[in-house]
């Protein structure tokens, strides 16, 4: 991402830097992830101690520092979810895919995370892929979900 | 769109708006929250707009997408006016049946309603199906009514009233004095009397104050904020902007989680169109009063539910709690008075000025005033958010409302309050839902979400699963929560993988007693009730994991084995063909028999086992009883 | 600035307002335990070894004492069973992080802290948070942060100003209870910046 277009998103919030969280998220939201040379802009231009934006980018799980993959695998660990099977279908897809939460596969083909709750209870155990639910899914059924994302 | 520049002014909008609209004509509301999205209501909705255009209906019906109408394991859901015909579970290709019942309003779809499981009659109307029948929806049911991307179907409901009653004739002291007497609690998890904490704002000598929405929504299985927002915007921001008159605020903050997007897109176009309407900015209502708001989105961290780690992050900084020696409410956001308070306590609000504390008080316990939003979740069969007023039984809600345990199997306990609450067992089911009596059974009302747990559940490992929740979200500034959860993680994990020992109960309770009592904020301070609630009512589960080896509930994976039974397998070769790691050995007529050794104890032989056969068992505690000898393993006779 | 009458471990202390219970006490000669405090720092409330007890009877309550501020009279109980079975188990925390920290294991010795009660810990670092204080408090030079949160929680030095300042300074590292600070600083310094030696200044 060029330096032109993170000042742009600074000065859409006034270059304050109690508006750090939302420029970052900005910037994630359309470079799909945070690469150092934009932190230090963003350290440059609001003057907040790189320390600071560090601290920021690695505290809050919004923020990825490296590259995702084509596809995202959120999967659903909140209590309901969890209580109707998750972890099984955690388990399941880590299997499949070879990588545990947080991380890319080799070929930069998934990303895998965990989210607690995204308010789809009534389907549990859900997966989410590339911002599409699938819900009620199960152990058998899963390697068939995977294997229809190129 | 005009600005209307006074309280007069908008009750003759109201009335415009009403006029132009014929309650007679046929409207399709559809249910758009995010739940029913994921089901597929986004192409359900496409199809009725393609189908009125196809049929030219465009002047005979209309279609009105609404937020979450609560019936959530129904969805997606229609309800066709007038008639209140309700249609549930509707797939795209229901859609011309059904626009052509909505314009002609003869033949009811009998399919696609619900069937009373308890009389196996059908129900036409959604307040005579059991799920809404008893509830009480009178900060919820409005979602139902209304599209939340437009302001005139909220202002055309009565909204807006409340703050036009507020400034049309009543003093910042009359609104707070209504507040306090109303007795509301708030609802995200403290349960500390709203008006006290209002008072306290608006007696500090600053000039600048704070008013702050608290849509951080972290519980996981709890999501009564995110329809709220999504659904209602506008409720959320009328009791904002009352509360902000009563305190002398006139900036405001909306924090709402990112990874609710619905909610950020909906109230941020709520605040536009109120602000083009003059019922936000400067001089509202042409009252002088001035009050504007910004949305802030979190970024992943459920620690920033917490008030002061709130405030931390809207100041761009990492959420870490500060210590409450000094309340918020005196000093808070940037060191100045800050009213916080959760989504549904800010939606209530107008309903107490419009209807009167008086009438707010009738409803609900001694302690615990109004209603409450409960997302009943888990292993329930009606699986949705329901809304009931406070002293209703748990009993009542799990079975009148959410219809019991699915599959015939056995309740066993309900957690509510998160990760701070606690689980509550069978003999504790009357038990009237309010915070005090929630907090004296070990547990809490927390925001709200009410997990059903059934024989299947283990509560060692529920207790495992929160530990491990907070010790993935806690800030890691104080040493009782980070260090002491991150042990507390480790022996529970432990003990659920058959490695605890005797001596593990008492330390858990020792690093429980520190985190209680010396962790910085309220998250580590109430990280142990989990442990202790499970402990309290299941102790007998812990002392089988850890003596026995023994999973009660046969779930920890380490301490179950699978052992298909001879004497009902039927060697259909269904586990043998669905085993990821050929661990099965069987041909057809060939009593099935699973090699421990290669065994990985994924369960997808237990899953697919067909139903009639139930061939697959869990054991656990005990040795997996021998193999059936070679020769008696031929199925003779008829098969299958 | 009022002086404040509060009351420690039943003796009479006389305190400026404003001032915390911690800075109370030890003016009045009561030593509390303590481990992320310092003087020339905001005071951080972290490790939780110098809570005491304040208020009485049915308002008594666990506080923080570096963080604290003084009521007129406040009665304060520095040392109580309860208070020294937390204080123990913190310690017993921390000492499986950093089991030979002189200032931990002379805390333990007055607790009966074990310093095997827990497993060991793979980082030694027990978050007091003084070196990243200092040198953003004091210093304000920001060379080293934290970064992320709970147990994944770890300082982290940023290279380039590191490189340029740490070698002059330093003055952070006899803050520090445990060897980690040096050895994270040793760490930064080969991974970022190789080739550069202990008495050089260059960037990489």
């Amino acid at each position: 991402m060029d330096n032109e277009r993170i000042d742009q998103i600074i000065d859409k919030h006034q270059g304050e830097a109690s508006s750090l969280i939302q420029v970052l998220l900005e910037i994630q939201s359309e470079n799909h992830w945070l690469p150092r040379e934009a932190l230090e802009r963003v350290s440059q231009k609001l003057q907040v101690p790189f320390t600071r934006i560090q601290h920021i980018a690695t505290f809050y799980k919004a923020f990825n520092l490296v590259p995702k993959g084509r596809h995202e695998i959120h999967i659903c660990v909140g209590t309901a979810c969890h209580v109707r099977g998750a972890n099984r279908i955690l388990e399941t897809v880590e299997d499949l895919t070879g990588i545990k939460p947080g991380e890319t596969d080799v070929e930069m083909k998934f990303s895998l995370e965990t989210v607690n709750c995204l308010g789809c209870c009534a389907l549990g155990p859900v997966i989410e892929i590339n911002g599409k639910t699938h819900g009620k899914v199960s152990v058998s059924k899963t390697a068939g979900v995977l294997k229809s994302y190129e | 769109m005009i600005r209307l520049n006074t309280p007069e002014e908008l009750k003759k909008f109201r009335q415009e708006i009403l006029s132009k609209r014929d309650p007679n004509k046929p409207c399709i509301t559809l249910c758009s929250g995010s739940a029913c999205n994921a089901s597929g209501s986004e192409e359900v909705g496409a199809g009725i707009e393609e189908e009125i255009k196809k049929q030219g209906l465009s002047d005979e019906v209309e279609i009105r997408k609404t937020g979450c109408h609560g019936f959530c394991e129904r969805g997606p859901i229609i309800v066709n006016h007038p008639g209140e015909t309700t249609y549930l579970q509707i797939k795209p290709e229901d859609v011309p049946e059904i626009v052509s019942e909505a314009v002609n309003g003869k033949k009811v779809i009998d399919r696609l309603l619900y069937t009373d499981p308890e009389t196996d009659k059908k129900i036409v109307s959604e307040s005579e199906i059991p799920f809404y029948k008893n509830q009480k929806r009178l900060v919820f049911g409005s979602n139902g009514s209304i599209d939340p991307k437009s302001i005139d179907d909220y202002v055309a409901i009565g909204g807006y009233s409340a703050i036009s009653k507020v400034l049309a004739g009543m003093t910042p002291e009359e609104v707070l004095e209504e507040v306090k007497k109303s007795e509301l609690r708030g609802r995200g998890g403290g349960g500390f009397l709203t008006g006290r904490k209002w008072e306290g704002s608006r007696d500090a000598p600053e000039k600048i104050k704070y008013v702050i929405v608290n849509a951080d929504e972290g519980d996981p299985g709890a999501y009564m904020d995110r329809a709220l927002l999504e659904g209602n915007p506008h409720s959320v921001l009328e009791g904002l902007i009352i509360g902000a008159y009563a305190i002398g605020s006139h900036e405001g903050y909306i924090y709402v989680r990112q990874e609710y997007p619905l909610a950020v897109e909906n109230i941020n176009l709520a605040i536009r169109q109120a602000e083009q309407y003059g019922l936000l900015g400067k001089n509202i209502l042409g009252s002088g009063f001035d009050f504007a708001v910004k949305v802030h989105q979190g970024a992943g961290a459920f620690v920033c539910g917490e008030s002061t780690a709130l405030m931390t992050a809207l100041e761009g900084r990492v959420g870490e709690p500060r210590p409450k020696y000094v309340r918020s409410n005196i000093r808070g956001l940037w060191d100045k008075p800050s009213v916080l308070n959760n989504v549904e306590t800010w939606a209530n609000v107008p309903l107490i000025i419009n209807k009167g504390a008086d009438w707010f008080t009738q409803i609900g316990t001694e302690g615990s005033k109004g209603t409450k939003i409960f997302s009943l979740v888990g292993k329930i069969t009606n699986t949705g958010l329901v809304e009931v007023p406070m002293g209703m039984t748990l009993r009542d809600i799990i079975y009148k409302i959410g219809g019991g345990i699915p599959g015939g199997k056995k309740f066993k306990a309900v957690q509510t309050g998160g990760p701070s609450g606690g689980c509550i067992p069978e003999e504790q089911l009357d038990l009237e839902v309010g915070f005090d009596e929630l907090t004296g059974a070990g547990s809490m009302m927390g925001s709200g979400g009410m997990i059903v747990m059934d024989e299947a559940t283990c509560m060692v490992d529920v207790a495992r699963y929160f530990i491990n929740f907070l010790t993935d979200e806690s800030c890691g500034k104080c040493v009782p929560c980070r260090e002491g959860l991150r042990q507390m993680n480790k022996i529970l994990t432990n003990i659920t993988e058959g490695k605890g020992k005797e001596g593990d109960i008492e330390l858990l309770e020792v690093l429980s007693e520190t985190a209680m009592e010396a962790s910085l904020c309220a998250l580590g301070k109430s990280a142990p009730n989990p442990f202790l609630s499970t402990l309290r009512y299941f102790r007998d589960e812990y002392e089988a994991h850890i003596r026995e080896k023994r999973c009660p509930a046969l779930y920890c994976k380490e301490l179950i084995k699978y052992y298909i039974d001879p004497e009902k397998c039927r060697a259909c070769m269904i586990c043998f063909k669905k085993c990821p790691v050929d661990a099965i050995d069987g041909e057809k007529k060939k009593i099935h028999i699973i090699d421990q050794e290669k065994c990985t104890n994924c369960g997808t032989c237990f899953e697919v086992c067909p139903a009639r056969f139930s061939a697959v068992k869990k054991i656990s505690g005990g040795p997996v009883p021998s193999p059936v000898p070679e020769e008696e393993r031929m199925i003779t006779g008829s098969s299958n | 600035m009022k002086d404040i009458l509060l009351q420690i471990d039943g003796k009479q202390v006389n305190a400026r307002e404003g001032t915390t219970v911690l800075e109370a006490a030890q003016g009045a000669g009561i030593s509390i335990p303590k481990l992320c405090h310092h003087e020339k720092l905001i005071p951080f409330g972290g490790c939780r070894l110098c809570i005491v007890e304040a208020g009485s009877g049915n308002s008594a309550k666990l506080v923080v004492s570096c963080v604290y501020p003084v009521e007129e009279n406040l009665v304060v109980r520095t040392r109580s069973e309860k208070i020294d079975r937390i204080r123990k188990t913190i310690l017993e925390l921390l000492l499986a992080h950093a089991p030979n920290s002189k200032q931990l294991q002379d805390m333990a010795r007055e607790y009966g802290a074990d310093k095997d009660r827990f497993e060991k810990e793979a980082s030694f670092c027990i978050h007091c948070g003084l070196c990243v204080r200092y040198c953003a408090e004091v210093k304000k030079l920001n060379a080293v942060g934290f970064i992320d949160r709970g147990i994944n929680k770890e300082i982290s030095f940023i290279p380039e100003i590191a490189s340029k300042e740490c070698h002059d300074c330093m003055e952070c590292f006899p803050l520090c209870p445990t060897s980690w600070l040096q050895a994270a600083f040793v760490l930064t310094e080969a991974l970022a910046f190789p080739g550069a030696s202990s008495g050089t200044t260059s960037k990489e």
